[in-house]
């Protein structure tokens, strides 16, 4: 029988591997935007495991408004990268050093 | 239920695969591509919880929409291939670590000891007339109508901000600019010539 555990082993793997994407990523800042889509994606799998073991509809509520917020935080993401793009005809995340931080 | 079982190993391994692979594919549209396959498996694995609606809005506005959007912008920037070869390599060590971390802490946490009698439940189905969506509009539409507002708001917001941030104006445009209509001073356009030549 598949139990919560098994959606929640499922979830923080998924985690996990979204975390490691940001990590060794630094050349590619599309990739990153991925490895953000996927920890979403994690996350949303929680509330949806937990939604549907304790029998409450709220927690597909808010995987609702997580796939609504992520979808505008993707489209602002990818035209900031555009515009990035375009001045500095690069989205390597080593070369955006401009504030030496 | 044995099929159950098999669907959910088969969709959850396909999931940590593809996963995988969007994190240390070298091409950005290959990565695009197991982001879909990830989500589409997902998308099942969330069926098989019972949420139908999610699923289905998962699959067509993430796959619909935001990964077109993905794919779009991957072939707009062509991105040249050198660039992206050299990777991973050197972050590899401390990212196996952090996952490892991570991913031990977290299925640590989730035992099903530590849940209390939710970690022994078994999973239960809605009866045969059970409405998915039905269940969430019921909540959308009153409980949450505000939250759910906002969110149109939200996607509202991106819509201007999007294109307010990537909208070229034509280079040939013949519209009246008119900011730089009142800082143009007499010194700007008025030149005075004399016999000399021409003087300030």
């Amino acid at each position: 029988m598949i139990t919560l555990t098994d959606y929640l082993v499922v979830g923080a793997i998924l985690f996990g591997l979204s975390l490691a994407g940001m990590v060794i990523n630094r050349k590619n800042l599309i990739v990153l935007l991925m490895s953000v889509e996927l920890m979403l994606l994690a996350v949303n799998m929680n509330f949806i495991a937990f939604s549907s073991f304790l029998q409450d509809s709220a927690g597909q509520i808010f995987v609702f408004f997580i796939l609504t917020v992520a979808a505008a935080e993707t489209a602002l993401g990818l035209a900031i990268l555009i515009i990035l793009f375009r001045t500095r005809q690069s989205i390597n995340v080593t070369d955006l050093d401009a504030l030496k931080g | 239920m044995m099929i159950e079982k098999l669907v959910f190993y088969v969709f959850s391994a396909l999931l940590i695969g593809s996963a995988t692979m969007v994190i240390v594919s070298k091409h950005s549209v290959r990565a695009a591509f197991f982001l879909i396959v990830s989500f589409c498996a997902s998308a099942v694995l969330w069926m098989l919880l019972e949420a139908e609606f999610l699923a289905l809005l998962l699959i067509f506005v993430y796959v619909g929409a935001v990964m077109t959007l993905f794919m779009f912008v991957v072939m707009m920037l062509n991105l040249d291939k050198e660039a992206v070869q050299e990777k991973f390599v050197r972050y590899l060590p401390f990212a196996v670590l952090v996952v490892a971390l991570m991913v031990g802490v977290l299925v640590f946490a989730v035992k099903p000891s530590h849940l209390g009698n939710l970690g022994y439940a078994m999973s239960t189905h809605q009866a045969a007339d059970y409405s998915n969506t039905k269940a969430l509009g019921m909540l959308l539409y009153t409980q949450y109508v505000y939250a759910f507002e906002l969110a149109a708001v939200i996607l509202l917001i991106a819509i201007v901000a999007s294109i307010g941030l990537t909208h070229r104006e034509k280079a040939n445009n013949k519209r009246q600019r008119i900011a730089s209509q009142l800082q143009a001073t007499k010194a700007d356009r008025l030149v005075v010539i004399t016999d000399m030549g021409v003087s300030e």
